[in-house]
């Protein structure tokens, strides 16, 4: 019998072609009022405050270094972060810093959900933003649905004019906030005022303004069900005692409309309280509908809570119908148990556990790393140098790192190989204590050449261990590099 | 009616494609417009592309588009580009003496790598990659220099050459003691023992030099250029006979080979067929290696 079906299925396809296209059902979320819209304006204010803002914070470095204290100095190769200065090849700290923040990413989601797409992510908060100036410029839903009847076509295309232009201030304001991360801010804006701004500066300004245009203002709630890969995964990160934005459907079933639903319960019928009134789906910025469950779409933004504590104060029956709730609690009060709120399980210990590991790691390695080092190359050809007195020479490229932002001597030493002299070319002046010293420029790294000798008879293929250290002259740190001397 | 329900999925409510694979089917979900014009949009530029650059191959040659844009082209701005970014450096180095070179670190660095890799384009061929010289090549990393050592005479060296075709250039004469009949086979032998004695190099077995004569061979043949003492002369170009470096090998056959029959190396000028920066940075390229004085 299945046989046949999918033969004649295999041979009459396309009979019934869907679309070529899903053609885009636009949302214009209703404004709504309340506890979780409150933390929104509040969480709002706070990061686009602190983007907008922060380039413009100092922070003294001292002389020979910016005193900006966020800043990404391509042109120098350094990130500098208020007391953290980072060099390109400490790179791992940006990794460690991303392993953390994914993993504060789960652990969220392990307790409450998608707090992340809900209330910080960027989009999230851009396209509330956008929303908010459309509803300011053409009114609430119902107002606008109103005016595309009413309003003359003068008025519409005005609003439509004030709309995309506050949007666009917005977005360029957005662009060019983020260009100041990567140059001194004050001067930067002062340059692109004045158009003396590098034009690199003004194309990422373009750039940024279109994509924040685009992304907020056109695509909004398509990000996250089309190209974000966040919700996807997240489904993986839940469980039954995770806290989810969550339709109470053991309180709210069957639903039916306010009169219907009292006039049951005044003939002693069951009725949910859900009076089927459609406001959590018009308040929801990614339409859609709580009440089908946990999906994809929904950011758990907490609006519709919102939107349902409203309604339910307003017919009289208790809030809280769409709350943070977990899949067990549901279970339990059906079954007539007491709720329990389970936030130490295995999965949120073990994030919690491996947040404060790398973040240990993270601090540790920050706090112990020094403000000099040094690194060392063999040279390959040749291994090594017969000399006419019949020593043996190996020649050493060193870079030498001093991470402060002034200049420094460094003693530069050898050990391992017996009777080594160390001899080194490039710009030394002097020694101390029989070793040459050099010095590096502030925030700098210097390359050198060193030549180590000895007239000390070593074994056939000799291969001896050596260290090169390298001592502040003044301060006295030492940093030392191991490798090895090579004889025939 | 019936059919045409076949062909939806009874639990989404999608329609699928009809293909299906053990028991699981295909559901036909729509594309987002945007998705499909950023589709089409990535279409026409891809023909625009084709347009306005090099595309198509052709039997010979390819379409050159309208834009006429040309790797090689591209190639070109890009070392102009190159060439004004080193352009203050490379005036220094023009400006400096070889000495202010070496003081400087930074015009030292740049003169370094400079030098680097013009080694690697002109010397390398006979010196190696790494300076390291071979059998009749000399090793430049080493501290021996039969003809000076200091950064002002690597720079004659390099400009001059030696025993090459420029007037000033390094000229002399190890001759043919052996090949011209200047010496008798004995003679010769009983030298080269004395030689290699003079840097305690092992004797072969079964060999029993005869270092008297060998001395009295050296003192009235070799003397003049390489001294009494046999430490040489880089004013003529006479190796130093009483070091651990040997040129052409410390065995007691090659040594004899090179009493016998002469030893001539060549080195070119560059002075001319490279510009006086490259020759300044090689100078002190090599100078740095290590074995400068």
């Amino acid at each position: 019998m299945n046989m046949a079906i999918k033969v004649e299925k295999l041979e009459e396809p396309g009979d019934d072609d869907a679309p070529l296209y899903e053609a885009r059902r636009k949302i214009y979320p209703i404004a709504v009022h309340g506890t979780f819209r409150r933390i929104k304006w509040a969480l709002l204010i706070v990061t686009l405050g602190i983007y907008y803002l922060l380039p413009f914070l100092r922070w003294d470095r001292g002389p020979n270094a910016p005193s900006q204290a966020v800043l990404v100095d391509l042109a120098n190769g350094r990130f500098y972060f208020f007391f953290i200065e980072i060099w390109p090849q400490e790179i791992y700290y940006v990794t460690g810093l991303l392993i953390l923040a994914a993993l504060v990413l789960f652990l969220m989601n392990a307790v409450a959900g998608r707090l992340w797409c809900g209330y910080l992510c960027p989009q999230t908060v851009w396209t509330d933003l956008f929303q908010a100036i459309e509803r300011m410029v053409e009114g609430d839903p119902r107002e606008r649905r109103e005016k595309l009847k009413t309003a003359s076509r003068s008025q519409r295309a005005f609003e439509a004019v004030a709309k995309h232009t506050l949007w666009l201030m917005v977005a360029w304001w957005t662009g060019g906030a983020w260009v100041l991360y990567f140059a001194d801010a004050p001067t930067l804006v002062w340059q692109l005022f004045t158009g003396t701004a590098p034009l690199v500066a003004y194309l990422w300004i373009a750039i940024l303004t279109f994509t924040t245009y685009v992304l907020a203002g056109h695509m909004r709630e398509q990000v996250c069900t089309y190209m974000c890969p966040w919700p996807r995964i997240q489904a993986a990160l839940t469980d039954e005692y995770a806290y989810n934005v969550t339709y109470r459907y053991d309180r709210g079933e069957p639903r039916g409309s306010f009169k219907k639903s009292e006039a049951l319960r005044a003939a002693g019928v069951p009725s949910g309280d859900c009076i089927d009134c459609k406001q959590c789906v018009a308040a929801c910025p990614t339409g859609v509908d709580i009440r089908l469950g946990s999906q994809l779409a929904c950011i758990q933004c907490g609006l519709c809570i919102d939107a349902c504590d409203t309604v339910m104060n307003k017919v009289g029956r208790p809030t809280g119908l769409i709350a943070y709730d977990t899949e067990m609690n549901i279970q339990r009060r059906q079954q007539g148990l007491a709720p329990v709120a389970k936030v130490f399980r295995a999965r949120t210990l073990l994030y919690a556990g491996l947040i404060v590991i790398v973040g240990g790691i993270m601090v540790a390695t920050l706090a112990m790393r020094g403000s000099e080092g040094v690194s060392v190359i063999h040279d390959r050809n040749p291994l090594f140098v017969r000399l006419s007195d019949g020593s043996l020479r190996n020649a050493y490229t060193l870079r030498i790192v001093n991470k402060q932002s002034l200049p420094r001597r460094f003693a530069i030493a050898v050990e391992g190989v017996p009777e080594a002299r160390l001899e080194v070319v490039g710009g030394i002046s002097e020694t101390e204590n029989g070793h040459p010293v050099v010095e590096v420029g502030p925030d700098q790294t210097y390359e050198l050449r060193a030549l180590v000798s000895t007239s000390a008879k070593l074994p056939a293929n000799a291969s001896l261990p050596v260290t090169f250290s390298v001592t502040d002259v003044i301060g006295g740190e030492t940093t030392t590099a191991p490798d090895h001397f090579k004889g025939p | 009616m019936a059919e045409h329900q076949k062909n939806v999925d009874a639990v989404t409510g999608v329609s699928t494609t009809g293909h299906e694979w053990d028991g699981i089917r295909e559901l036909n979900n729509p594309l987002p417009r945007w998705w499909l014009w950023t589709f089409y949009a990535c279409i026409v530029w891809a023909v625009a592309y084709w347009v306005v650059y090099p595309a198509w191959p052709l039997v010979s040659g390819y379409t050159s588009g309208v834009l006429g844009w040309k790797s090689r082209d591209a190639v070109e701005v890009q070392l102009a580009d190159l060439r004004t970014q080193r352009g203050a450096f490379a005036e220094k180095l023009q400006q400096a003496s070889l000495a202010e070179i070496e003081a400087s670190p930074e015009l030292l660095s740049f003169a370094r790598a400079q030098g680097r890799a013009a080694f690697g384009d002109n010397c390398a061929p006979c010196h190696g990659s790494g300076a390291a010289g071979s059998v009749g090549y000399p090793n430049l990393n080493d501290d021996d220099w039969m003809w000076g050592g200091s950064l002002e005479q690597i720079h004659q060296t390099l400009l001059h050459g030696i025993r090459s075709t420029d007037a000033d250039a390094h000229v002399g004469d190890m001759p043919a003691f052996g090949r011209d009949a200047m010496l008798p086979r004995p003679d010769i032998i009983a030298a080269a023992d004395y030689v290699r004695s003079l840097s305690n190099l092992p004797v072969p077995a079964g060999v029993t030099p005869d270092l008297t004569k060998g001395k009295e061979v050296f003192e009235a043949n070799c003397a003049a250029c390489h001294g009494a003492d046999g430490k040489g002369n880089i004013e003529l170009g006479a190796p130093n006979l009483t070091d651990g470096i040997w040129l052409y090998g410390s065995g007691r056959d090659a040594v004899i080979a090179s009493i016998t029959n002469g030893r001539a190396g060549i080195m070119p000028a560059w002075g001319g067929r490279l510009d006086p920066t490259t020759i300044k940075a090689l100078t002190v390229y090599v100078h740095a290696l290590g074995g400068g004085k």
